[in-house]
């Protein structure tokens, strides 16, 4: 088990060890949807609410469910599982009951369920042996670092476009490629701060 | 051993609960009661909530036109929702234009029925029914095109269409599928003949109808479907007739050719069908028929993939560059293309630079 508070356990998940700009995971819907503040905004809130609540989740099916009956290498498959149902629910009670959350946040959750930097952040976790208090704090931390790394970039997108020409191979993925290589090439600089596993 | 199954029993048994949990939350949380949709300001209905609005209306007897089975990829299926559709969604605003936007144009695949609706549909839809049909002969034109020859057996009165028409095919669930599937296929049979269908199949790999025409179809089987859809069809007026298409795009331009035929209308008609290979091209016994009987029809088919035992004397390459030799500046003709989207922008193109009207340039594209 790792000697490191679950307050610092957050901040370093959110500054120092940022599941997309050190771990380069959660990509594809990263780079999908970043083109403007806002939508990235709701893409963001629906990682946060969803790593957060699955970390917890699979810490207790983890522990409780396949550690007792010997199952932990299916962890990756239960993972996925768990994932998926969970952001199913919780995408079917928004609809029902927030119809305006809906709008904002509720069409992005399909995208995230093959998220691989939610399945990531479970198994991390498991990886580096936390306690379910470390795992509630690593899990929202990764969500808020991800959603932060998505809004700075889609803030630099926006303004990119509307004061840069660029040229046509450059638009679009390639450009949010470079300015996320930039960024994790900053917040590497901080890696070393905090050990947290 | 036992480890191992009791292991597949226990990840089983999970996986079957967090089923049967979105199970029970879907029937109570997607349960949206009864809800109304007044369409047109004319027909008012009651409809159970919930579903996606191209769906709803299917049920009630409307058929918005779909060639991708409400996945929203086709966009095909636009009606105005002017009441309760909520706002537009990330998933339709790639296919609806600035003014598509102001007018209240939505993918009635995305929206679902939430609310009570007030909708606007094109009129002509009303007249898109439901038919029965039984298969009474298939035959494998190519290797991977096939004729389906139905007949309408409900509603007795037939199918009334125009030639170039399609309708959508829908084919039950079976082994690659979850449920009830349908896509768009033009007619090729004459449209004349109330009581049949004809259609041509090119086998899509991994399609989900297509597949199961080529596959699990059988004859005597029957099978639903509605329409006539499309604003592709034969227009009146004295000019030329130049007709373009590739693979199964023959079937609505086929259609056309019976009109000619049976109602003896003496415009010069010419039919460019662009082929890879000798073994690419069908209804060429039926094609040089009619050169015959029609008096100023021809058919020439172009082959773009010869070898030496072809012993091809038509002609050869691509069937838009043919035209692009062929036909002269301002030319006095009406253009019916219907194939591949490539062929077809680029026919279109080069038919514009050519100085042809747009409004002569009729189309069909098979995505």
């Amino acid at each position: 088990m790792v000697q490191v508070d679950a307050g610092t356990l957050f901040f370093a998940a959110i500054f120092t060890n940022n599941i997309l700009l050190t771990n380069f995971l959660g990509l594809c819907p990263f780079l999908a949807i970043s083109r403007e503040v806002r939508s990235g905004l709701g893409l963001g809130a629906a990682v946060v609410f969803v790593m957060t609540c699955t970390a917890v989740l699979n810490y207790l099916v983890y522990y409780y469910v396949l550690v007792p009956l010997n199952l932990v290498h299916f962890r990756f498959i239960l993972f996925i599982v768990i994932i998926a149902a969970f952001v199913q629910l919780v995408e079917m009670t928004i609809e029902r009951y927030f119809p305006a959350l809906y709008y904002v946040l509720g069409i992005f959750l399909p995208l995230i369920t093959v998220n691989c930097a939610i399945l990531g952040a479970s198994l991390f976790l498991i990886i580096r042996e936390y306690t379910l208090v470390q795992s509630l704090a690593y899990g929202a931390g990764s969500g808020i670092g991800w959603m932060i790394a998505i809004i700075a970039v889609g803030a630099i997108r926006e303004k990119v476009q509307k004061s840069a020409k660029l040229p046509r191979g450059l638009e679009g993925p390639a450009l949010t490629l470079i300015i996320t290589g930039v960024m994790a090439l900053a917040f590497i600089a901080f890696s070393g701060m905090i050990q947290i596993q | 051993m036992f480890e191992l199954l009791l292991s597949l029993l226990i990840m089983s048994g999970i996986a079957a609960l967090l089923a049967l949990l979105l199970e029970i939350a879907d029937s109570y949380l997607a349960d949206y009661g009864e809800r109304r949709i007044v369409v047109n300001e004319q027909k008012d209905m009651v409809v159970e909530g919930g579903k996606p609005l191209l769906f709803t209306l299917m049920e009630q007897g409307i058929f918005i036109p779909s060639a991708c089975g409400g996945k929203g990829t086709c966009s095909y299926c636009k009606v105005q929702v002017h009441e309760g559709g909520g706002p537009v969604l990330p998933t339709e605003t790639p296919y609806l234009s600035p003014e598509e936007l102001k007018t209240d144009v939505r993918l009635s695949c995305q929206v679902k029925v939430k609310n009570d609706l007030k909708i606007e549909i094109p009129e002509e839809l009303f007249l898109v029914k439901e038919y029965r049909v039984r298969v009474e002969r298939m035959e494998d034109l190519t290797p991977a095109i096939r004729g389906l020859h139905l007949r309408v057996i409900e509603p007795e009165e037939g199918i009334t269409f125009k030639a170039g028409q399609y309708v959508q095919l829908e084919v039950p669930k079976y082994k690659r599928t979850s449920g009830p599937e349908y896509r768009a296929y033009s007619i090729s049979s004459d449209a004349d003949r109330h009581d049949r269908l004809e259609l041509v199949i090119t086998r899509v790999p991994e399609g989900a109808v297509t597949t199961y025409v080529h596959e699990y179809l059988k004859e005597g089987e029957e099978l639903r479907a509605t329409g006539p859809y499309g604003k592709f069809y034969l227009r009146e007026s004295d000019r030329d007739i130049l007709l373009i298409a590739t693979g199964s795009g023959m079937a609505p331009i086929k259609s056309i050719l019976h009109q000619l035929a049976n109602h003896g209308i003496q415009r010069k008609a010419t039919f460019f069908f662009g082929a890879r290979t000798k073994s690419d091209l069908y209804y060429v016994d039926q094609l040089e028929a009619w050169e015959k009987a029609i008096p100023e029809f021809r058919f020439i088919p172009v082959l773009s993939r010869l070898t030496e035992e072809d012993r091809w004397q038509g002609e050869k390459g691509r069937v838009t560059d043919l035209i692009g030799k062929h036909l002269p500046d301002n030319p006095a003709v009406d253009v019916y293309i219907c194939g591949a989207p490539p062929m077809v922008e680029s026919c279109v193109a080069l038919l514009l630079k050519k100085g042809l009207p747009e409004e002569r340039v009729f189309y069909d594209k098979f995505e």
